[in-house]
């Protein structure tokens, strides 16, 4: 396939995309959440997790007050004196590895599994599928829990808690799309001419079985993201070495009651703000992706 | 005698936002007390929505655009939602296509019937369903009483539609609007009900509007008969003459292209092209593309002429002597 | 038609095929858990109380039958399962069983008041949005239901906190109210003390499921408007009123109301995060409790009632659809009794 013929969906996928401006300014979010993730160290004013940087006289101060040096914190400190800011932006890059990570592992391990029950069908297909079953009927939350009481604590653990969380569902709509496409006639026709079964899965089916993934895979993002957060504020996810903003959130819930209110808030707000443009930006590309409305 | 309908230069257009379709355009005809009226056409030449058109079922983006439509002298022409729900299966009534897909699974047919009863008079439940205990008897069901206490996933798709035309029949309305009724049946089953529809009508005096794609249905059935094309009336009359003597080149083409009327072995007719779409109408008679008599002349649309047996076109086929 | 005989034959049948399927699930399950709790990592580890000394220690390894063949602690765990002893907890030192049944209610009763906030608002609102959904309400309606979804609970629960706890002080921001006794079960949402209590936390946990029914109400109406019935039900000159509220409605519940069966089980695990945050004594915090103190035997103990309870919920969920949908249950009776 030349560059020149996959350029043409995707230009068209790009002007579909932009007729909604709730996605575009979605997407300028995700484009700002993901600098910053990236360009952390770079971007904040201070390193909070470098004690040498951190005064602990500078502890619980309001947004937009100033330090002894004259260093105004944007958006307070927290009990510690470390930049709320600064920890925020750390947050931020902590809390979109991790969920950016597990959902691509999940993915794969979904890819692989999904293609192999519609692939060879019959007992693979119906083990497969049962095993998805049973684990997409229980609660998300409930399977991360337990496996983190059994596991312990830990970002491996953790990434591991969210990848089984979310792998069945990747499945489960791998298979569903492979099914459709193994019943067109291209597959006849490259199995005709004696192809591999790896090489007409990987070339020739997968690629048509991407866009439902690719809107789910959005989506997952941000749920993993959410999980993540629910986890570390309940003391059971990422170590405070590795300081997401769900734990950030959980550090500052005890001052809440004295209305130090910014040490919850600001990263919840982030978190927030990071949810809702991956959640537009996955829904116009669901809309745009759908063969259906393609008119 | 005065008509029970009179519909004069109807015209419904949907406003879309690919351009604007002409769905109906110029539709006139009458109907008397007892007669039944085939309106045939291929799909999109309009003949359903003419049908809708007429219930004041047409949704947005779609509206009736001119035209009037008289019930009994009644003006209905821009009545609004209320006045058009006193209408509606009261005193005209309609039955659609799949029978399956028109009566509410999870309801009984009881409920089915008795609202319908209840919408338009005010009896107690009983009369109600008493009539419709009437009514499935005149349709030819039998021990309507069990019936009444069943859902519609336990008919035959044939008692389904009698159910519907039940239903049709409850208010005693003055028109009937059957929406190819028969198409989704089995054609020992469509014979059955083509009968005893006409029978129901000639004896109560209902009108009855047949919609239909299949000529040979209306040959046995109807008195009058109109054929659409493009949403218009390209040919109108009387059944005999129309089906005998087709002048328009359209009518004439559908009754060659009957599989009876070809002689053995040899290919069937047909007509050449396609149904153009209805948002790309040029200004002249819509046939001309596939017509063997078009000429220059027919870039103008032309009239609908003729007294009993009228027809829209340039070249019509002429009358035998 | 078919005669009620049969009817009678082909639930029952249906009845005991899925009771059979639940208990084999069941016994599965208890596989797993058994096997994650008892044969992962160290044993002795996970069931001996840290602080004991060595004497202690060998004595519960011999009470446990920890030095015994695994299939036989299986068996001992499992004859255990069955009578209701799942080992005590480590920091109460009572039946761990028995302490996640005193909690229960607890929770049982906040998820019931979430599911009936979601469903009593949810429903209405689903169906406006439904009907008219390009209107401004129609679009408002959408446009939350996004934010419910996409918002992770406990923020919601934070924020709730600060506006109606800090700034307004009108409501309180942990535990539970007073309570009742009602059918040998203690209620607070009889009391006026136990209803400010509760209304925090049921409103964070019904959010969620809140937004998730909207979302199906109005998908459920929108496809139902464009059924032939409906078009029908118009010809026949009914009532928009009617229309929608009897056809329309209808139709759409059966999907809804099982959905709402499965997602109550749900709640109920996400009460966990609910009652964290808002202290509200039911089997969540317990259990984070549990998992935070390393109080195994409770953990395993909340497993499997939950598990169980799942299974139930499915159970029941199953057999209702098929009592709710005619059409499953009374079968097919095409060309019965002639046209």
């Amino acid at each position: 396939m030349t560059t020149a013929a996959v350029q043409t969906p995707f230009q068209r996928i790009a002007t579909d995309f932009a007729r909604s401006r709730l996605a575009i300014v979605g997407l300028l979010m995700l484009a700002l959440v993901i600098a910053i993730a990236l360009f952390a160290p770079v971007l904040s004013p201070q390193n909070p997790y470098d004690l040498a940087q951190i005064d602990v006289m500078d502890s619980k101060l309001g947004p937009g007050e100033k330090s002894m040096a004259g260093k105004t914190y944007w958006l307070g400190t927290d009990d510690q004196g470390r930049d709320m800011l600064s920890g925020i932006f750390y947050g931020l890059r902590i809390s979109l590895g991790v969920g950016v990570l597990s959902t691509l592992l999940a993915l794969s391990l979904g890819i692989v599994f999904g293609l192999s029950a519609a692939w060879f069908g019959g007992k693979v297909d119906t083990l497969i599928m049962r095993v998805c079953d049973i684990q997409l009927s229980f609660p998300a939350i409930l399977i991360a829990l337990i496996l983190l009481a059994v596991l312990g604590q830990g970002v491996d653990k953790i990434i591991i808690a969210l990848v089984t969380v979310q792998w069945a569902y990747y499945a489960r709509t791998v298979r569903g799309a492979a099914l459709v496409e193994r019943g067109k006639e291209y597959v006849e026709a490259a199995r005709g001419l004696g192809l591999s079964s790896t090489r007409i899965l990987f070339r020739h089916l997968l690629p048509n079985v991407l866009p439902p993934l690719i809107v789910v895979a959005t989506v997952q993002v941000a749920h993993a993201i959410a999980l993540e957060a629910t986890l570390s504020f309940l003391g059971l996810g990422l170590p405070i070495t590795e300081p997401s903003l769900g734990l950030l959130i959980s550090n500052g819930f005890q001052y809440l009651m004295s209305g130090k209110y910014w040490i919850s808030f600001y990263p919840g707000l982030a978190l927030l703000l990071t949810i809702v443009a991956i959640n537009l930006v996955a829904d116009q590309l669901r809309d745009v992706l759908n063969p259906r409305l393609q008119k | 005698m005065s008509p029970v309908l009179d519909v004069s230069d109807l015209s419904t257009h949907f406003f879309t936002r690919s351009g604007v379709v002409k769905a109906v355009e110029g539709v006139s005809f009458t109907l008397n007390a007892g007669e039944i009226f085939g309106l045939v056409g291929e799909s999109g030449s309009g003949k359903s929505m003419t049908g809708y058109s007429i219930m004041g079922l047409i949704d947005p983006p779609g509206r009736v655009v001119a035209g009037t439509i008289r019930l009994k002298g009644e003006d209905l022409t821009g009545y609004d939602e209320r006045r058009w729900q006193a209408i509606r299966g009261n005193r005209i009534a309609m039955i659609f296509q799949d029978p399956m897909m028109t009566l509410n699974p999870v309801l009984r047919i009881d409920t089915q019937m008795i609202e319908a009863v209840l919408a338009h008079h005010d009896v107690s439940r009983d009369e109600a369903l008493c009539r419709s205990r009437e009514v499935l008897v005149q349709v030819g069901i039998p021990s309507p009483d069990e019936r009444l206490l069943a859902y519609p996933h336990q008919f035959s798709g044939g008692m389904r539609q009698r159910v519907a035309i039940a239903i049709a029949l409850l208010n005693k309305p003055d028109v009937i609007i059957a929406d190819e009724p028969t198409t989704a049946l089995d054609v020992t089953i469509q014979g059955q009900i083509l009968y005893e529809m006409q029978k129901l009508c000639r004896e109560s005096g209902t009108a009855l509007i047949w919609i239909t794609h299949d000529l040979s249905v209306i040959a046995g059935l109807a008195d009058k008969v109109a054929v659409m094309y493009a949403g218009r009336i390209v040919e109108t009359g009387a059944v005999d003459d129309v089906l005998d003597q087709p002048r328009h080149p359209y009518t004439h083409g559908l009754m060659g292209s009957v599989p009876a009327n070809n002689p053995r072995g040899r290919p069937l007719k047909q007509i050449p092209g396609m149904t153009p779409s209805l948002l790309s109408l040029g200004a002249g008679c819509a046939f001309r593309e596939r017509c063997d008599r078009a000429t220059d002349q027919c870039a103008a649309m032309p009239a609908l002429e003729g007294d009993v047996h009228a027809v829209r076109c340039h070249h019509p086929h002429g009358a035998r002597p | 038609m078919l005669c009620p005989d049969a009817n009678i034959r082909n639930m029952t049948e249906y009845i005991i095929r899925r009771l059979m399927q639940s208990g084999l699930v069941l016994v599965a399950m208890s596989v797993l858990v058994f096997a994650g709790v008892y044969a992962i990592g160290n044993p002795v580890e996970l069931l001996v109380n840290p602080m004991a000394d060595e004497a202690e220690r060998a004595r519960v390894i011999a009470s446990l039958g920890l030095d015994r063949p695994l299939w036989e602690q299986y068996l001992t765990f499992f004859k255990g399962a069955l009578t209701g002893d799942l080992g005590k907890s480590f920091v109460f030192n009572v039946p761990a069983v028995g302490l996640i049944l005193q909690k229960l209610p607890a929770t049982i009763e906040l998820a019931f008041c979430a599911m009936f906030i979601a469903i009593l608002f949810g429903i209405p609102l689903g169906l406006w949005a439904g009907l008219r959904p390009d209107s401004i309400p129609g679009k408002a309606i959408m446009a939350g239901s996004i934010l419910g979804f996409s918002l992770p609970t406990f923020w919601v629960g934070l924020l709730l906190i600060m506006f109606f706890s800090v700034q307004l002080g009108w409501l309180p921001s942990n535990g539970r109210g007073d309570t009742v006794n009602v059918f040998g079960f203690e209620v607070s949402f009889l009391t006026a003390d136990g209803l400010s209590h509760l209304f925090m936390p049921a409103l964070n946990l019904a959010l969620f499921k809140l937004s998730l029914i909207i979302r199906l109400t109005r998908a459920g109406t929108r496809e139902a408007l464009l059924q032939d019935y409906v078009k029908f039900a118009r010809a026949k000159g009914l009532k928009a009123s009617r229309v929608v509220g009897v056809h329309v409605l209808k139709n759409i519940m059966i999907p809804i109301v099982t959905v709402i069966g499965l997602e109550f089980g749900s709640v109920i695990a996400f009460a966990i995060v609910t009652e964290s945050i808002f202290a509200w004594p039911g089997t969540g915090k317990l259990l984070i409790d549990s998992i935070t103190s390393l109080d195994r035997p409770v953990i395993v103990a909340y497993l499997m009632i939950i598990v169980t309870l799942f299974i139930v919920i499915n159970l029941v969920v199953d057999i209702l659809y098929s009592v709710l949908d005619p059409r499953v249950r009374l079968g097919q009776a095409q060309g019965q009794g002639g046209h």
